[in-house]
């Protein structure tokens, strides 16, 4: 039972960063309605950035958020305009449809690109407390995973309180919901594509800096951090941050009930079967409106 | 205040203009009638730019609306309430007037155009905490008006507002109307209801097939025979 528990807490733990890689993912879709299969590899460069930091400077991971979430920001601005501000013009099919060959070719650009500089090996960062670890009712808790989880939840309050308060967060908000009706208000919907984007790649970029301390990482985990977000936005909808947060540690703890009832080789299975009850279920996702 | 010469636009292989010109003076109300299909959204979409004609020209105040964005034409005060309201459905009544005040033009004024709007729609003040999209349809349609008033406009243009509307609230709408007109903001009317806009406007042009096919005063097009005929109902006649 107690190993169950375990696992259950294990999968609450790597769920918030499915929620955190989730969330970029969904407001990318959800305002510019483009499918970036490319997400998963912008959080893997984000975790070999903070890799970087650690190796060459000895910065702490956590502390290096600092820097990579400003360097992903930035660099979204530029994918934007150099990859997807041709594709937004188009409209509704052609417009996924040509996201989705841009942003594949992204992904293997990418992936070249990584395996060139840092090698296909996995890589992780072992700080000095690194393999501390809490014991909380009887269960092991790792502290670095315990604060991964709570960053991940505040970067998602953050955008939360970013998307509700702030002029431009609104504008985004207005562009997902009607792009044409926030044109007629006055809102230059191109900035507010350029911004979603950004801020999309810079919690992709989060993301992978914390998979990289409190897991590995390795050139190749693109499309599966792709697939584990697209999994989360169908789960919970397009529309709430923290209704995607949820979402990401409902995936966690499918996975670990599927693990634990049907063995290690399901874990990943269980994501796929979720995509498919819910498109047939209740397409709009949990926390989505229809 | 605003200039359309002949004017031609298409969707696709579909030509929905072939020709229209109208202008609208300053301080007028002008409507623009005419049946299904007659090409006056595709007008009023071909001026506020969400869709670009095949030839002609809008200028407003001397400048080119063609060389504009959509956005930049609101911020020259030009603002449309489109057909179907378009609201944002999961925002509230608030919510919606606010993001009106979008431009830093609106912003500026977006205390004094709140008053006006919860003045001439007192309902949207009682109701500014609830969702846009619970809201009745001339409700919905005020909240569309009120937010195309908190960007400041000049001109104001409505795609057939009484779209789906019962009469009694489609005249107060329409009362309303006059009055935003009266303090100073032209208005251009695309309407299906014939009468009730050439009851509230001054002039009036009347497209058929993408073409002016009638212009002139309100009063004499409500007398003029094809009109009556045509739009009026076989009462009209009489």
């Amino acid at each position: 039972m107690s190993v169950l528990a375990q696992q259950l807490l294990l999968g609450v733990l790597i769920g918030g960063l499915y929620g955190l890689a989730a969330a970029g993912l969904s407001l990318v879709f959800g305002v510019l309605r483009v499918l970036n299969v490319a997400h998963g590899d912008l959080i893997m460069l984000g975790g070999y950035g903070a890799f970087w930091l650690f190796a060459l400077l000895g910065l702490d991971p956590f502390l290096s958020l600092l820097l990579v979430v400003p360097a992903a920001l930035a660099a979204g601005a530029l994918l934007y305009w150099g990859l997807f501000a041709s594709v937004v013009r188009f409209h509704d099919e052609t417009r996924i449809k040509n996201s989705l060959l841009v942003s594949f070719g992204l992904a293997l650009a990418v992936h070249a690109l990584a395996v060139r500089l840092w090698t296909a090996d996995e890589r992780s960062i072992t700080t000095s407390y690194g393999g501390e670890v809490l014991t909380v009712a009887g269960l092991a808790v790792p502290r670095v995973r315990l604060l991964s989880l709570l960053v991940a939840f505040g970067l998602i309050a953050c955008v939360h309180l970013l998307l509700t308060r702030w002029r431009w967060g609104r504008a985004i908000r207005a562009t997902a919901e009607d792009w044409q009706a926030a044109l007629l208000v006055g809102i230059d919907v191109r900035k507010a594509y350029l911004l979603a984007f950004a801020i999309g790649t810079a919690l992709a970029g989060a993301a992978g800096s914390l998979v990289s301390v409190g897991y590995s990482i390795s050139p190749s985990i693109g499309l599966e951090w792709t697939l584990k977000a697209l999994i989360v936005v169908v789960l919970a909808g397009l529309g709430s941050m923290v209704g995607t947060f949820v979402g990401g540690i409902l995936l966690g703890l499918a996975e670990a009930v599927s693990a634990a009832a049907f063995g290690g080789p399901y874990r990943e299975v269980v994501g796929l079967v979720i995509i498919l009850v819910v498109l047939v279920a209740r397409p709009q996702g949990l926390f989505g409106r229809s | 205040m605003l200039e359309v010469r002949d004017l031609a636009a298409a969707y696709g292989d579909l030509a929905a203009l072939s020709g229209a010109t109208l202008t609208v003076g300053g301080g007028e109300i002008v409507a623009l009638v005419g049946p299904n299909g007659a090409g006056k959204s595709t007008l009023l979409k071909c001026i506020s730019g969400l869709l670009r004609p095949r030839s002609g020209a809008i200028s407003s105040q001397g400048r080119d609306l063609l060389a504009l964005h959509p956005h930049e034409i609101v911020e020259q005060g030009l603002a449309l309430v489109p057909e179907g309201r378009r609201l944002f459905g999961q925002m509230t009544v608030e919510e919606n007037l606010a993001l009106g005040a979008f431009s830093a033009r609106a912003r500026a004024e977006q205390r004094s155009s709140l008053d006006r709007v919860y003045q001439l729609f007192p309902v949207l003040e009682e109701r500014r905490r609830q969702l846009s999209r619970t809201l009745s349809g001339g409700q919905q349609q005020m909240v569309a008006i009120g937010r195309a008033l908190m960007t400041a406009p000049r001109l104001l243009m409505l795609d057939e507002p009484s779209l789906g509307l019962a009469p009694r609230v489609v005249a107060s709408i329409f009362e309303t109307l006059g009055a935003i007109n009266r303090s100073g903001v032209s208005v251009l009317l695309v309407e299906q209801n014939v009468r009730a806009a050439l009851r509230l406007a001054r002039r009036a042009y009347v497209l058929e097939g993408g073409r002016v096919v009638g212009e002139g005063r309100a009063r004499d097009l409500l007398d003029d025979a094809h009109v009556r005929r045509a739009y009026l109902g076989p009462l009209a006649a009489q």
